[in-house]
Parts: structure tokens; C-alpha cells; sequence
């Protein structure tokens, strides 16, 4: 069985169909990609999966149990952790405070200690008495990522998390990324643009377009898919910048260069 | 920004406030120490607030409303209402010494913040300001319409009661006499040192940090396990049991209390307060409440207004001069410490943090 499965979802915003019908799994111990042009419905599905957001239809289930008469704060008790597209960050905190808050769902027993611990694992535990604000933001991801760790989830979703790296951290990023679903038994859902990163961490990959999901598989499968290569080929006027950055076959041929080639 | 340091300071900052206020009456008149015993409930009225608008994040303008539940509560349960043809249910015979009232207060206070808590939920930024306006604007109208039950618009008298300690002789405390005013100075900083102390321990850990994420990321909160609903009516239930409490020793400190005792403006002079103490800190509120207190009577006096030029404040119009003062110290405290008096206090802290650490290495 699957540890999440999300059937049939429909999400309107007024005239906007957000998520049409979205069906996928994620299974236990997999990074699943969750890939798609800008506004194609990937972070809506995550804040359907965390429950920020209601579904008009469908059914979410985590481990065969429907999340959604669930209270939003309640999610990650059940074992949903995330991090935010547009950084989220307790901006008035200390890096070792917003991990402290993300331990909040497991109660009063988990102390300074165990929160240093995940700052370790993210690399950060030199900065633990840092203001988050005043962090650059690549850092700041980290930190959201440690106060998603803290949680201890055993599905943890990541908005893209390569946002605003380069090409060498994206790398890095990669390994890490694995090395944390090996080392912390997680079951991983990606969200990212980078499709290198996508391609090469990812044991499956769903691809949404405009609200729908038009495709799903092995990364080298939906890389060669047409429909897919039409989705991200048609959406090239909007966000070619956005939509890769690698030379891979989803690519255009003709994307113009990344923003930090050019620098 | 070492959290220890800033620890230790903050120690060390709270016992000396604690010798000041036991050492001030000794220096000052016993009439000053009357106008400090206000001080004293302002901070305790601030505390409250600052939980619920610096931390919490949740705007306030009518905190007046729950100061003047604690101060009725107090009144009644002292003066009783059977004076004003009040009979059955919610007849009270009065009879309560004044001390004993004021837990009641803060309680009576706290749960009708909670209930307002609960469908402020649905509210925020401005709309939850103007919903806290409409308590205070409402309040006075609604104690006049219930005249049998709070005494209406000429309000509950305390003055003379046995009920209030040190009302009539001077009360004995570990050997020493106080007078009316020494003691109510003592009674109201006892008081406000032990709910600042409070105030600090439900910050310092998991609840504040929790009221925090509320302010400053819903979304984040949330989806970190924080109950939105669960944490905003914990703050109103807090902030509005302070405020009740404050009430309740302003019901003793006037000896009186009527629809007028609790004004708008007094809502408003709380903001004002909180923000010049410095939103979302505990130690600059203390400046704040001296500032409510003392910035009015300073405007009034003498001297104040004629050093000013003319063409600010007309001479022959001196009715009007301490309002033009309040406000013009109001938009430069504003100008120079936009972060209030607590904002000040953290930058002095971290300067003399860098010059201990160039120093020792
Ligand atoms: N809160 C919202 N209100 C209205 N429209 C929204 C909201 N959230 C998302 N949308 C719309 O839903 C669509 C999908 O958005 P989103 O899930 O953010 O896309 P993606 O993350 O794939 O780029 C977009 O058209 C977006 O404008
Ligand atoms: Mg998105």
C-alpha cells in the first residue's frame, strides 16, 4: 500500500480549476518527483496535502487513513512535514527557535538538544543563535528544512528547494536530499524545476499540467513522454526561464541560459 | 545575541527593578507614591496587552473594556449591588475585602476575553481592531442600560468601606504603618513584579514561542502543529486576565468606579504604551506605563507649554497645550525609536555584547 495516496482531488479557485481530478501514490520510502510548468497545481496539491487547503472532491489518504477531517495542525502529528515555495520563516526568531517551533506537534519533550542535533544535520548548528531573518536565503531553506526534520515525519514535502542555488549547490542538494531519506527512513515528495535534480534523485515522477496529472513513472519513461515534452514546450513563452535548466530531453534545445551561467 | 548573556542581563536588570520599586517610596512623598502606584497598574495592564498584540501579533483597542470588568467585578463583589435594587440571581451582597477580589477580577476578565477570543478568530489586522474598538465604545452604554445591576452611570462608591485595606488607619506590614497611598503603592507593584515574573515564564518557552510563529507565520504555524484557534484565545484569555487585574487595583486605587473610569482613550493610551515600551518584549513596558502615567501630568504643567514657540503652541490658548506636547513627544519617540524603549534596551545589549567579545578576544 502506498504511504500516500491522493485520488480524484479537484480544487477550484472561482473560474480557476487548480487541481483537476489529481490522482497519484507515494510510496513508502521513495523520493517522488512532483514536476510541471509554473502554475501547473504543485504547491496547491501540497497545501491540500497538508490541509491548508480543503478539496472541493477527492480523498487524501496517508498510510490508508483520510487526513482530511483532520485539523491542519494536526498533520504533522500524523507524520506530514513541508517546507514553503516562498520561504516561510518565523522572521522574528532565532534559527534554533523556528526549529524549536517545528517541534511543536511532538510536545514539551524535545529540548534545545534535540533541535542542535537537526541544525548539525543541516549544517547550520554554528548559526543556531542567528536571527533567521537577517540569514541569505539559500540558508534560510536550510533552516526551514531543519524545522521540518524536527517533527520526525515520515513524509516529508519539499517545494522547490533548489531555489536560488547554483548549479554546484543544486548538486549538492541532490546527494543530501537522497542521504536524508536513507539516513531518516523518509518518504520524500519533490517539487522542483531543476530537472536534472528531479531526474537523477527521484524514484518516480508525476508530472501536472494545468490542474491535471498527465503523466506518471520512471524518470527516463516521463522524460520521453510526449505529452510531456508538449507541456513544458508549450509553456516556454511563459516561464522558459523557470521551466529547466538542464539539457535534458523535457528541455527546450533553445532555453535561454540559466540565470547563473550568465554571471 | 548570546542567549545567556541576554539571560543573565535580564536577571540582573529585574532585581535591580525589584530594589527600586521596594526602595521608592522611601524618597518620594506618599502623594508621588500614588501616581507610581498607577505605574505599577499600567505595566500589569501593558503586560497583558504586549502578550496578546506584540507577541500574538492580535491588535487590541479596547483593552479599556477589560480593564473595567476586573474593576467592576471588584467593586461589586466589595460595595455589593443590593443598593441599587438589585435582588435574586445576580444580586451580590458585597462584603469581600478588597485583596481577595482581585484573583476573582482577573479571572472574570480572563474568561470574558476567552469568549471574545473565539469568534475573533474569524477576524484580523484591522477588522479585529475595530471589532476591540466597538467592546470599549459599547462598554459605558451597556453598565448605564444595567443600572440596578452595576450602579448605572454614577457608578459603585469604595470610599470610606471597611472593605479596603488601609481605607480608614494605616495597615501594619511586617512592623511598618503604611498609609492608604504607600500601601497601594506596595500592593500594586507586589503584584505587577510577580505577573511580570509570570508573564516572562509563559514567553520564555514553548507557549511563546508558539504565540510568536502565530505572528509572525500563520501558515508555518500550522503546518508546524501550532492550533491557531488554540493559541489566539489563549493570548486574548491572558492579555484580557491582566487587564482585569489592572482594573480591579484601578477600582482600588480611585475608590471608585463609573462608566467614565474606564474611557476610550484609556483603550488607546494602552496601545500607546505598548508600542513605546516596545511591541514583543517584557522590560521596555515598564517606561511605557511610567510614560501613560507621567507624559500627561509633565504636558500639564507649568512651564512646559510657555517654553515652546509660538507658533506651535498659542500661549493664550493653554488649554490646549498638553495635547500638542503628548503628541509631538509621541511622533519623536516614534521618529527616534521606532522599535520602541525595548528596542533601545536590545541594541544596548548587543553593543555591550561586541565590546565584551573584542575585549575578551
Ligand atoms: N490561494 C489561491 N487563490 C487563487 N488562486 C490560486 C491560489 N493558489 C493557487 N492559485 C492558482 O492555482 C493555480 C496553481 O497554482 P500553484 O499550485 O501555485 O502552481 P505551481 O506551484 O505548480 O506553480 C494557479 O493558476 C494559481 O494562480
Ligand atoms: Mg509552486
Amino acid at each position: 500500500m502506498a504511504l500516500l495516496s491522493v485520488r480524484d482531488v479537484t480544487l477550484r479557485f472561482g473560474g480557476i480549476v487548480a487541481l483537476d481530478g489529481v490522482s497519484f501514490d507515494v510510496q513508502e520510502g521513495h523520493i517522488s518527483g512532483l514536476i510541471g510548468p509554473n502554475g501547473a497545481g504543485k504547491t496547491t496539491a501540497f497545501n491540500v496535502i497538508t490541509r491548508l487547503y480543503k478539496p472541493d472532491s477527492g480523498a487524501v489518504d496517508l498510510d490508508g487513513e483520510s487526513i482530511l477531517r483532520a485539523p491542519p495542525h494536526r498533520i504533522v502529528q500524523k507524520g506530514i512535514a513541508r517546507t514553503f515555495q516562498n520561504i516561510q520563516l518565523f522572521r522574528t526568531m532565532s534559527v534554533l527557535e523556528n526549529v524549536l517551533v517545528g517541534a511543536h506537534g511532538r510536545g514539551r519533550k524535545v529540548g534545545e538538544t534535540e533541535a542542535l542535533e537537526v541544525l548539525d544535520v543541516v549544517g547550520l548548528k554554528e548559526r543556531a543563535h542567528f536571527p533567521a531573518a537577517a540569514l541569505p536565503y539559500g540558508i534560510q531553506k536550510r533552516v526551514e528544512l531543519a524545522r521540518a526534520l524536527v517533527a520526525k515525519p515520515r513524509l516529508l514535502l519539499l517545494d522547490e528547494p533548489a531555489g536560488g542555488l547554483n548549479h554546484e549547490e543544486v548538486a549538492e542538494l541532490g546527494v543530501f536530499v537522497r542521504r536524508l531519506r536513507d539516513d531518516l527512513e523518509l518518504t520524500i515528495l519533490l517539487v522542483e524545476h531543476h530537472m536534472n535534480l528531479v531526474m537523477s534523485i527521484s524514484d518516480h515522477v508525476n508530472v501536472l499540467s494545468f490542474g491535471r496529472k498527465i503523466a506518471d513513472g520512471a524518470p527516463a519513461q516521463v522524460r520521453a513522454d510526449p505529452a510531456v515534452i508538449e507541456a513544458y514546450l508549450g509553456s516556454e513563452e511563459e516561464d522558459g526561464e523557470q521551466a529547466s535548466d538542464s539539457s535534458q530531453p523535457v528541455a527546450p534545445a533553445n532555453e535561454p541560459p540559466d540565470e547563473d551561467e550568465r554571471a | 545575541m548570546n542567549p545567556n548573556l541576554t539571560r543573565v542581563t535580564g536577571f540582573v536588570g529585574f532585581a535591580l527593578l525589584v530594589v527600586l520599586v521596594f526602595l521608592l517610596p522611601e524618597w518620594i512623598s506618599t502623594f508621588r507614591a500614588q501616581q507610581f502606584a498607577y505605574v505599577g497598574i499600567y505595566l500589569i495592564a501593558l503586560l497583558g496587552l504586549n502578550i496578546l498584540t506584540g507577541y500574538t501579533g492580535q491588535i487590541s483597542l479596547g483593552h479599556g473594556a477589560f480593564m473595567a470588568i476586573g474593576g467592576y467585578t471588584t467593586a461589586l463583589l466589595m460595595a455589593g449591588n443590593e443598593q441599587f435594587g438589585q435582588e435574586g440571581l445576580l444580586g451580590i451582597g458585597g462584603g469581600m475585602k478588597d485583596v481577595w477580589t482581585i484573583p476573582i477580577a482577573g479571572l472574570v476578565a480572563g474568561l470574558f476575553g476567552l469568549a471574545f477570543g473565539l469568534p475573533a478568530l474569524r477576524l484580523s489586522g484591522l477588522y479585529l481592531a475595530l471589532a476591540t474598538f466597538a467592546i470599549a465604545v459599547a462598554l459605558p452604554s451597556v453598565v448605564k442600560r444595567f443600572e440596578e445591576f452595576s450602579g448605572g452611570g454614577s457608578g459603585v462608591n469604595l470610599f470610606g468601606l471597611p472593605e479596603l485595606t488601609a481605607g480608614i488607619i494605616p495597615v501594619d506590614i511586617a512592623g511598618r504603618e503604611l498609609v492608604f497611598n504607600d500601601w497601594l503603592y506596595y500592593l500594586c507593584w507586589s503584584i505587577a513584579l510577580v505577573l511580570f515574573g509570570i508573564a516572562w515564564l509563559i514567553l520564555r518557552g514553548r507557549t511563546g514561542r508558539a504565540f510568536r510563529a502565530v505572528r509572525d507565520s500563520e501558515t508555518a504555524a500550522v503546518s508546524s502543529g501550532v492550533s491557531l484557534a488554540h493559541y489566539k484565545t489563549l493570548a486574548f484569555g491572558i492579555s484580557a486576565a491582566y487587564a482585569g487585574v489592572a482594573g480591579s487595583l484601578f477600582a482600588i486605587a480611585t475608590t471608585f468606579v463609573n462608566p467614565d473610569t474606564f474611557p476610550i482613550a484609556l483603550s488607546i493610551f494602552l496601545l500607546v504604551g505598548v508600542v513605546v515600551g516596545g511591541l514583543g518584549g517584557l522590560s521596555g513596558l515598564v517606561v511605557g506605563a511610567i510614560f501613560i502615567q507621567f507624559l500627561p501630568l509633565w504636558a500639564q504643567g507649568e512651564g512646559v507649554a510657555s517654553r515652546l514657540p509660538g507658533f506651535i503652541v498659542d500661549r493664550t490658548k493653554e488649554p490646549g497645550a498638553p495635547a500638542i506636547i503628548y503628541g509631538i513627544v509621541l511622533i519623536l519617540l516614534m521618529f527616534f525609536l521606532p522599535n520602541g524603549v525595548g528596542g533601545l534596551f536590545r541594541r544596548a545589549g548587543q553593543t555591550l555584547t561586541r565590546w565584551r567579545y573584542s575585549r575578551s578576544g
